[in-house]
């Protein structure tokens, strides 16, 4: 026993000089590989499910009755189809701000109290372990975002203006790295989303669990990540820029395949 | 026939509305689209919203087509006159020290406490290639690798080394001076990085001692 444990810390440490010759990204994707079974986004995909059953808050209920688009309990099919517009609150939503309407309204929680919390942190950890449950229950389905509502269809238009807008002390838009064929910061493949980047590509790859700093990570942060190195001021969580910028993602991966929750560097 | 006349007359009318409509409702979107961004963001930090207020040149370049050809020259001329040459006519550092700068991709987020100069990096290896021993890249923009070599730059008192070191100098300093809608940052009219390491950058892209023109 004791000789098999040795053998194999020779082995490991006559890998090192192989693994240093690696680029990261040869090794990203065999620590993908490594974990293709398990996915650690599956731990929060779980809590998400208990949660949504969970009678919790003020008023001691359970979010079954929280509608996503597709009617009230409906969580099959409503992530590739949201931002979208609810009359009930007269808003384009995502994910992650309907379930703030439905906490609020359903459990009794204080909405901006949930809108302020940060990221990682008491019920906003909730919110993404909820909105990366709602994402796998349309797994493997094809985007198809609504865009009947007339503020569905100006909500595009100004997400394509957002996608576009250059400014801060880098002159940095969306564009400046998203716009062209084939290009990458570092290692990091960029993908194009002027237009549809395809399966289980941009929109269509959050919420993940992101290996490098072991976060799960919605929308809302993917996009609030990229303001940041933008150099962009702050956005507020379910601000109708990142709403404007997921409807103009999903409306031109129309048709691609969620993998979501998914792995990402 | 009288009531062809009345129907093409009618459709007038509609296509002239319609044309109305259209330009008011694109208005009506820059308006919008100003009031969300006002809306959407708030200070955290360093990162202020009024980084969002535009100048010329940011705004002509936030649409997927180009500028007019006489914008983009307006913008390229009025990028050249904002650049502040060496007084000293100390154009180089140590590409020593450039080297690590062109590494740090630090610097200006909301996260970074402070936003002078001499926390920030000059991200060079985010979007180029450089020095040939550093694998990892980017692509956004041109590989640099013997990039003053290249350029014929064998000695940097000679003469004829001095339009690319001049022509570096202001690309550092104001990418837009030669290109309106250059996706590099304004290093030196941005106040991102000072003289001193602009030099550093210099020399690690003209020095022929530096690994770039190895």
């Amino acid at each position: 026993m004791r000789k098999t444990t040795a053998l194999l810390a020779i082995g490991c440490l006559a890998a090192l000089p192989a693994m240093a010759q690696k680029t990261s990204t040869q090794s990203i994707e065999e620590y993908r590989a490594m974990l293709a079974d398990g996915n650690p986004a599956d731990l929060f995909d779980a809590k998400g499910e208990a949660l949504w059953r969970q009678k919790r808050g003020p008023k001691n209920a359970s979010l079954e009755n929280c509608d996503l688009g597709k009617g009230p309990g409906v969580a099959k099919g409503a992530w590739v189809e949201l931002p979208r517009y609810f009359a009930d609150t007269g808003r384009m939503q995502d994910v992650e701000s309907r379930l703030v309407t439905c906490m609020s309204t359903l459990q009794g929680f204080d909405a901006q109290a949930l809108a302020d919390t940060s990221y990682g942190k008491g019920e906003m950890a909730n919110i993404t372990a909820l909105a990366t449950w709602i994402s796998g229950q349309s797994q493997g389905m094809r985007f198809a975002l609504p865009q009947q509502h007339p503020m569905e269809r100006k909500f595009y238009a100004l997400g394509e203006k957002a996608f576009y807008y250059r400014a801060g002390p880098m002159d940095f838009s969306c564009a400046s790295c998203h716009g062209s064929e084939n290009k990458r910061i570092r290692l990091q493949d960029l993908p194009v989303l002027y237009k549809n980047p395809g399966d289980g590509v941009g929109i269509a790859a959050w919420p993940a669990y992101r290996v490098s700093n072991g976060q799960m990570w919605g929308m809302q942060l993917r996009l609030n990540d990229c303001l940041r190195l933008q150099r962009y001021p702050y956005p507020k969580f379910g601000s109708d820029v990142t709403t404007a910028l997921a409807v103009y993602m999903g409306v031109n991966s129309a048709g691609a395949k969620s993998v979501a929750p998914a792995l990402k560097r | 026939m009288t009531n062809t006349k009345y129907i093409l007359a009618g459709l007038a009318v509609t296509a002239l509305a319609a044309g109305c409509a259209s330009s008011a409702s694109h208005q009506d979107l820059d308006a919008e689209f100003a009031a969300m961004m006002k809306s959407s963001f708030r200070d955290q930090g360093i990162a202020k919203t009024d980084r969002l207020n535009q100048d010329l040149g940011q705004a002509a370049c936030s649409s997927p087509t180009p500028p007019p050809a006489d914008v983009a020259k307006r913008i390229e001329a009025e990028s050249l006159a904002t650049i502040k040459w060496p007084g000293d006519g100390q154009y180089f550092g140590d590409w020593k020290a450039g080297e690590k700068l062109a590494q740090s991709g630090r610097g200006m987020t909301w996260k970074d406490k402070s936003a002078d100069t001499s926390g920030n990096g000059g991200q060079c290896y985010n979007c180029h290639q450089l020095d040939k021993k550093e694998i990892s890249f980017g692509t956004i923009g041109p590989s640099l690798y013997n990039y003053g070599k290249i350029r014929g730059v064998k000695d940097l008192a000679s003469p004829s080394s001095a339009p690319v070191i001049q022509y570096t100098w202001g690309k550092l300093w104001n990418s837009k001076a030669y290109a309106a809608c250059s996706n590099m940052p304004r290093f030196g009219h941005m106040k991102l990085l000072d003289d001193t390491q602009i030099r550093h950058l210099m020399a690690l892209l003209l020095d022929p001692q530096s690994p770039v023109n190895k």
